[in-house]
This record gives structure tokens, sequence and C-alpha cells, in this order.
């Protein structure tokens, strides 16, 4: 099974005996090997995919719950939804928070990249070791955390802005309220997602600059370049294809961000939603539940995301990835 | 390298020595900013855990507990926590971890083979089908896959939870291990053949012991995903006695939102494993994620 079959990569021609090139019959071995794979991808991805597209166009309750058949509604979903003023909040929400949080970790996590390409050996391990904890960190418990260094009651963040002059940040930091409204509890939520998000980022960069032969920089310091040319006109293009997958990566994730706002503002907090909990508190949060309403935001949330992805795919297929 | 070549590389610009010096202490401060500003959270999550009360609630917080105390880790640990024990559900993380592990690298390493170390049709798209499966919001797959567990009596269930976290595990794991397959010379496993050994003692002897590294790496990546898992977990389970520590976390702080001192106990008790896990397989994790693109 593995002993004869052509290797990746190797040309047809090149095999070591004499026979020549290897006859080419249908072979079954490679088909079964991934054959686990592409059922469990298909029943748990697929699958549930396709369910979400046909139930966003049936009304799916309690009394389908227990049992009786869904019945079809039309776009009676999607009406209902894009009349609501509470998605069009939440899509605001959702898209600004995905605008502000990308443009935060791709700018932060760079310039640590950069950083830790600058320092020297044993400081550049200890440090990207440090900023990996932040990384490593659950999403639940990042979430926690920040909520009580965010707290009205001890929070430390409260405190030192209460000993900040007055004058530069106001007064009546001591009880102040992070999660009262949605602005304040996105500024929360952003600071949060882009401390875990960066060292992603940060190391990812950090890989690219490892990789950039040396030569390139001193000939880029002879000819006389600064160091901001030389980022835009050498560092940036080498790095181009990391930054894509980055920043891809980035917008799916932040996107759909659920964990992290679901612990810090919950489902009771409706007017600080972002799609994904617009959809899951349709779907399962009130003692009526709308899993029909639920998959229609799911629908739109998947549909903004394949556009990304399709933007991914490309990337990676150009890259050679796929070969 | 001494200030003399230097000199003579770049005769127009020659930095005098302590400007240098000065630059480098700069550089090592932003290091260290940037050190304390990621680490600070979980730091200060961990003195929490530590401090009594009246430290906690303090107007002045102080960096470390003057008086360090166990106490909240042993209210965690010894029932505290919505009457079912600690261990209850730390027991059933690691119990979904270990299947996830399991499973997920068995199947990832049948198709990181297949990817490797054969050209067969289809083979493109599968790759690209990992890579569209790893893009997927799972944040809305919650409600086809709550209602198919539903119909198959699984809901409520860790065996039900396991199957769904394999499923999400399984597309990166082959991402990263089929760069460890390709990786093992191909000339090892004609010898083998030459020596009579069979395609499944081949795959036991030559590739196995070969490919461990990259198994390990990818097992912990799994395992993370498994321990760190919260919606699916939130939605399926309903007795408090099938919690993962995620669920418990989120049970207990919505209950008592200001019992700082219990639940930073248990968030670090979360936390550490994790913690030392990623920092075993930190560089491969990256190399995974942003395969080849640093090519070029």
């Amino acid at each position: 099974m593995l002993d004869t079959a052509p290797a990746v990569r190797r040309p047809p021609g090149r095999r070591p005996s004499g026979r020549g090139r290897p006859r080419r019959r249908p072979r079954i071995g490679p088909y079964l090997l991934i054959a686990p794979t592409v059922v469990v991808i298909a029943v748990l991805m697929f699958w549930p995919m396709i369910q979400i597209a046909i139930m966003s166009f049936q009304k799916v309750g309690n009394r389908q719950l227990r049992g009786e058949p869904a019945e079809s509604v039309g776009t009676e979903n999607f009406d209902t939804i894009l009349k609501d003023p509470l998605f069009w909040a939440a899509f605001r929400h959702t898209v600004l928070f995905a605008v502000v949080a990308v443009t935060l970790t791709m700018l932060i996590g760079t310039l640590v990249g950069l950083l830790l390409n600058k320092l020297g050996k044993r400081m550049s391990s200890f440090v990207s070791g440090g900023v990996m904890v932040a990384w490593a960190t659950p999403p639940v418990t990042a979430a926690i955390i920040f909520s009580w260094l965010f707290g009205s009651t001890g929070g430390l963040v409260n405190w030192f802005l209460d000993k900040l002059p007055d004058a530069l940040v106001g007064g009546g930091w001591n009880d102040y309220n992070w999660f009262s409204t949605p602005l304040s509890t996105y500024t929360v939520l952003t600071v949060c997602v882009v401390w875990q998000a960066c060292p992603f980022v940060a190391v990812s960069v950090l890989a690219g600059l490892k990789s950039v032969p040396r030569e390139l920089y001193e000939a880029a310091r002879v000819d006389g370049s600064g160091p901001w040319r030389t980022f835009w006109s050498l560092t940036y293009p080498m790095l181009k294809p990391i930054f894509l997958v980055v920043l891809v990566m980035s917008i799916i994730w932040d996107f759909k961000v659920f964990t992290q706002l679901f612990i810090m503002s919950g489902m009771a907090n409706r007017d600080a939603f972002n799609l994904s909990l617009y959809g899951y508190s349709e779907a399962f949060g009130a003692l009526n539940p709308k899993l029909g309403m639920g998959s229609a935001i799911a629908a739109v949330l998947t549909l903004i995301l394949l556009v990304v992805t399709a933007l991914y795919v490309r990337v990676m297929v150009r890259q050679g990835e796929t070969r | 390298m001494s200030q003399a070549t230097l000199k003579a590389r770049r005769p127009a610009r020659g930095r005098p020595a302590a400007r240098k010096r000065a630059r480098r202490i700069g550089l090592n401060g932003l290091g260290l900013l940037v050190f304390v500003l990621a680490v600070f959270p979980v730091f200060w999550m961990a003195s929490t855990a530590f401090k009594p009360n009246s430290e906690i609630f303090s107007t002045t917080p102080k960096p470390l507990p003057a008086h360090p105390t166990l106490a909240h880790f042993d209210f965690v640990l010894n029932g505290g926590i919505a009457q079912v024990s600690f261990w209850t559900y730390f027991r059933n993380s690691l119990v979904l971890a270990l299947i996830t592990v399991v499973v997920s690298s068995l199947l990832a390493l049948l198709a990181a083979t297949a990817v490797a170390r054969f050209r067969f049709r289809f083979r493109t798209t599968f790759l690209i089908m990992l890579l569209v499966v790893q893009m997927v919001p799972l944040e809305s797959l919650v409600i086809p896959l709550f209602l198919d567990l539903k119909r198959l009596d699984m809901l409520n269930t860790l065996p039900g939870l396991a199957v769904v976290y394999i499923g999400f595990a399984v597309p990166f794991a082959i991402w990263m291990l089929r760069g460890f397959v390709a990786a093992v010379p191909k000339e090892l496993e004609e010898a083998a053949a030459i020596d009579g050994a069979g395609p499944v003692r081949t795959f036991f002897t030559v590739m196995l012991p070969l490919v461990a590294p990259g198994l390990v790496a990818t097992s912990i990546f799994s395992f993370i995903t498994a321990w760190n898992e919260f919606i699916f977990a939130f939605t399926f389970l309903d007795d408090q006695d099938k919690y993962t520590l995620p669920i418990m976390l989120q049970f207990f702080f919505g209950r008592s939102s200001t019992a700082w001192g219990p639940i930073m106990a248990a968030s670090t008790l979360l936390t550490i494993p994790v913690i030392a896990f990623f920092l075993l397989v930190q560089r491969r994790m990256v190399s995974g994620l942003t395969a080849g693109a640093v090519k070029g």
C-alpha cells in the first residue's frame, strides 16, 4: 500500500527501478485512507450547513422539537429579521467590531513581530513565550479575566483611571459599569480579543521575517533606505502572502466571535448583540425557541464568511498550498 | 562582529557605540513592556486567586497577595461550586479531550498519509475542502447539530459531544500532520519493503516512529480544541454532573459574579494545563497554521 505508489512531488520518470513508468491503474488505497475523514466532515459540517439552508425557510419551534414535521414558511424568516431593528444593530456591531479589532490586531501584531525580530535571541524567545500565554488562554477564562479587570467593584482598570488626573480622563470612574452600554461593552471585548489574537499575528510575522534573506536588508541599508521605506518596499512585499492569510483568519475569527461576548454581556443584554449571539438567542434563548429564525441569521453570517473563505482559498491555492 | 568590520562594510554610516547601546536598551525595554502586557491578565488572575477577600476588594490593589491563602482553591476543589465535585467536571473535560485526541489523530494520520504519499483524483478537492471547513463558522452549526443529536438521542451525553469535537479537530490535524508525513524519506519505506516487510509492518516500524513528534503536536492541538470548547458543550449538556470545566466556570460566574476569589481560582485550574501544553508546541502550531505561507 505505502510502498508501491509513486511519491508525491517525484517526477514519474525518476523511479529507482528500471521498470520505467509505473503502470497507471486505479488505486483504492488513498480513497480508503481519506474515507473516514470525508464521512466525518460530510456528516458534521456539510450536512448541517445544508440543514441551515433548509431550516432558514422553515418554522422550527417547540412543536417541531416534539417531533412534528417542520412547516415551510417561504422567506418569512428573512423578511422578519430584515425588518427587525435588532438585526441591523447586531449587524452593525458585528461589522464595526470586526473592522476595529482586525485593524488593531494586525497593527499591534505586526509591530510586535518586527520587535521580536530585532531583539537578541534569548530576549526574543523570552518575550514570545510571554506573548504565547495570551494566545493559549482559553476564551472563557479570557472573558472572565477581562470582566474582572474592568469590573465595577474592585476592578483594576477603574481604580487606575480614577488615579489618573481628572483633566485627562474625566472623573467618576470609581464605580463605572463597563457593561452598561454597547459601546463600552465592545471596548472591553475589543481589548480582550485583540490581546488574544495579536500573538498569532506577531509570531506569524516573525516566522516570515526569519525567511527573508539578510542580504536584502543589507542591500537596502547600503542604498540608504530608512526603516519606513524598508518596511513598505522590502518587508511588506516579501511577507504579503503571510499578511493575507493572517488577515483573512482574523476577519473570520472576529466576525463570528461568540464565547467572549456571551460571557461578558450575556443573552439578556439584547442591545449589545452581534450576529452570532442574536442568532443563538433566537434559537435557544427564550421559552419559545425559534430555530428556523436562528438558522436564517446563521445563514446570513455564513454567507458573509463564505465570501472571505473564497478569498482565503484563492490565496492558498495560488501559494501552492494544495499541491 | 567588531566595530571595524561594520565600518568597513558601510563606511558612510558608522554609528557611535553609545547610540547603538541606547538603541539596544530601548528595544529590550520595549520587549519587556510587551511581555508584561501579554502576561499581565493571566498573572492578575493567578494573583487574585491567592488573595484573601479583604485584599481582592481593597481600595489600593497590590500586585501580589500580602497574605496568600489557599482558601479559594479549597472552596473550588472541595465541592463549593454547585454541589458537584470539581473533579467530576475535570474528569468530563479530560475524557472528552482524550476521546477527541485519539480518534482525530487516527483519522488525521490515515488521511495525511493519503495526501502526502499518493497522487489521486480529487486530492486537490480534498485539500480545498479541508481549508474551507476550517473557515466555517462553527457557532452557526450549533442549531442543526443540536437537532441531529436530539433525533439520535445523544444530547446531554459526552459521546455525542465528542463526535462533534472530532469533526472540528480533524481538518486542522490533517493539515498539520501532512507536512510531517511528507518529511519521512520515501527510501526508508522502500528499504523496508525490499527487506520483506508488508505495508502494515512498514507503517508500524518505519512510519509511526518517525511521525511521532508530529502526532504529539497535533494531539496537543486537538486536546486544546476540546478542552476550551464552550458553545456546543453549553448547548448540548443539561445535567450538572455532565458539565465540562468551561461550562462549570461560566455557570459559577453567572451565579455569583462577584465572588472573584473562587472564580479566579477555578479559572487558574482551567488555564494552567492549556498554557503548559501550548508552550510545548508553540512553534509547530504556527507553522501548521500558516503552513508554507512562509515560502513566499
